[in-house]
């Protein structure tokens, strides 16, 4: 008598805690083993590409917050590059400094949400509220620099929003030289954790030449041994003058991603820690009152600035006709801002290259032949944020 | 390790009968070519020893109304090995196929997905052309320049029939554009209704 088998379509999502936002994935299942899936996106897609088409270059910048929400100023990052480069504008060092700086701290708070939310997936609970600790620590920084916790606005063409207020330099230093034990003590619940490995090791195997296929980048990319990372092989800023490693993985199995995002998190302390050490003086923003406003108090003595204010903020700066592709090292991968500008203030077309986006392509690649308890570990390790992959 | 000038030497010299026209700007080669030549002219870039650009970052189109070849399709590489990128463009009319290039990238699957969901530019032999980032059901391209911002539908619940509906777009205001290049004459909309 010939067993009947049928495969089961089981539907993960779009409310589902592990599927870190709103992702609904239609998985074809034989037994408990995956035998295909097929992601579902686009139910957080706000049309921002469109919306950024609508607005003045300055408009534009906090829907870059809302993309990838747990590193926003990663993404502004792009943007400022991007519009500075059609533009020719030189950033001041001191901006391009504490540009560098919270861009590390958005590298941290985006590898702790993730290193942690992954352990949660496969079952620890603790790390995560270890891990939320520091990020909120890390959220007051944004907050005391930018005036929000998340929704930051704060790099701008030509540099950045206003300056460090005083005792912020010493308190993130302080934050530097506790923060390397909070890793270690994440290290040491999950490193040699036996369930965490059991869950990690040989999961999600992506080989050197299928990441490279599947346009996959930041540590999807390192995890599988790709030495490839913006921030020194295309430095912007002023990357080239900090050390750092650049952390690689052997296997390109969950347990490696998780391994190399612990690691660039050291690095990150270090990059911080070196900012601080060399944080020079001097204006945090381009001083042609063409593209950044006047400070507040020329407003009321002088007439060009009241001018430059009055323009600046209602028609805003033009920008001249050019396309330009620019990326940055985001935390979760090669973020890319295609700008085309028609010499108007407001951009043609603002077409925004998400990380998230290519890594969940590969999800059926990812997942096929693997149980559906490896579901949310491959999906945890991918570090996916649904406001980037929607956009 | 080679410089930027002498890829866009041996590039035009390899495919000389193909590109179109080829330029250097902010570190990047931007090059142009036809529809046709696209697969033969990507797989090359990726396979040849030295081009090497082995990384599809992007796939995007642009909308220009007023043209008669209303869209250019635009194609991101990236080589890791020689660490450049290379920007591929090519016109498309509206209706026009474009050779699908998932057979060479796999990760141009949803690339090209999101361009035909926010286009409608269609892709030949694409194995799975669905819509992705729009809602399930959805019409019209919405990144087109005649699509209006607001879009055509607003989603609520209805407590009457206990379930999500779909009904026109009313707005309390319209969106207001306003026209800064002379604050003289008004807006556009503005002189539009006094006219009447």
């Amino acid at each position: 008598m010939a067993k009947e088998t049928k495969t089961l379509n089981l539907n993960f999502g779009p409310q589902h805690p592990a599927a870190h936002g709103v992702l609904r994935l239609i998985l074809q299942l034989d037994g408990e083993i995956v035998e295909k899936a097929d992601p579902h996106i686009g139910l957080l897609h706000r049309g921002t590409e469109k919306l950024i088409e609508n607005k003045t270059y300055t408009q534009a910048v906090p829907y870059f917050d809302r993309l990838d929400y747990v590193a926003p100023m990663n993404q502004e990052h792009a943007f400022a590059l991007a519009i500075e480069k059609i533009l020719k504008i030189e950033v001041p060092i001191r901006a391009q400094y504490i540009r560098v700086m919270f861009c590390e701290i958005g590298r941290i708070l985006s590898h702790i949400l993730n290193v942690t939310t992954q352990a949660m997936d496969v079952g620890a609970l603790t790390p995560t509220l270890w891990g939320f600790e520091e990020r909120e620590i890390l959220m007051g920084f944004y907050e005391k620099v930018s005036g929000s916790r998340l929704h930051a606005n704060y790099f701008r063409a030509g540099g950045v929003h206003q300056d460090l207020p005083k005792g912020l330099d010493k308190e993130i230093g302080k934050f530097c030289e506790r923060f390397p034990k909070i890793i270690n003590d994440l290290e040491l619940l999950l490193t040699d954790n036996r369930i965490f490995k059991q869950r990690n090791v040989d999961i999600g195997v992506v080989s050197k030449q299928d990441a490279l296929d599947y346009s996959f980048s930041g540590v999807m990319l390192r995890g599988s041994g790709v030495p490839w990372d913006l921030r020194k092989s295309q430095p912007y800023d002023c990357y080239e003058q900090f050390e750092f490693k650049i952390p690689v993985g052997k296997n390109g199995d969950c347990y490696d991603r998780y391994l190399c995002r612990i690691e660039e998190m050291k690095e990150s302390v270090n990059i911080i820690n070196q900012c601080l050490a060399n944080l020079p003086v001097g204006p945090i923003k381009t001083d042609d009152g063409k593209i950044s406003p006047p400070p507040k108090k020329d407003i009321k003595q002088s007439m060009e600035a009241l001018i430059h204010h009055f323009k600046l903020y209602t028609e805003g700066y033009r920008v001249d006709k050019d396309e330009i592709y620019t990326a940055v090292e985001a935390p979760k991968g090669e973020f890319g801002v295609y700008l085309i500008s028609d010499g108007s203030s407001k951009p043609y077309k603002c077409k925004i290259r998400a990380p998230g986006f290519s890594h969940l392509q590969a999800m059926d690649y990812l997942i096929k032949g693997h149980m559906l308890a490896d579901v949310p570990a491959v999906l945890g390790s991918m570090d996916i944020v649904f406001g980037e992959v929607d956009r | 390790m080679q410089n930027i000038q002498d890829l866009e030497k041996i590039l035009n010299s390899e495919l000389n009968t193909k590109i179109k026209s080829s330029l250097i700007k902010h570190n990047q080669i931007y090059i142009k070519i036809n529809e046709t030549d696209l697969t033969e002219v990507i797989l090359f870039l990726k396979t040849n020893p030295k081009t090497k650009f082995r990384q599809l970052i992007d796939i995007t189109a642009v909308d220009f109304p007023e043209n008669e070849i209303r869209f250019k399709l635009v194609y991101l590489l990236l080589s890791h090995e020689f660490n450049q990128r290379i920007i591929i463009e090519i016109d498309v009319k509206e209706k026009e196929f474009v050779g699908s290039i998932t057979s060479i990238f796999p990760a141009a699957n949803w690339m090209e997905r999101e361009v035909f969901d926010m286009y409608g530019i269609d892709f030949k032999d694409h194995p799975d052309l669905r819509r992705i980032l729009t809602d399930y059901g959805f019409e019209g391209h919405p990144l087109r320049k005649d699509f209006p911002l607001t879009g055509h539908n607003e989603v609520r619940y209805s407590h009457e029939t206990k379930k999500v509906i779909y009904e026109p777009v009313k707005l309390e205001q319209n969106y207001r554009n306003f026209d800064y290049e002379s604050p003289w004459e008004g807006t556009k909309y503005i002189k539009e209704q006094t006219k009447e």
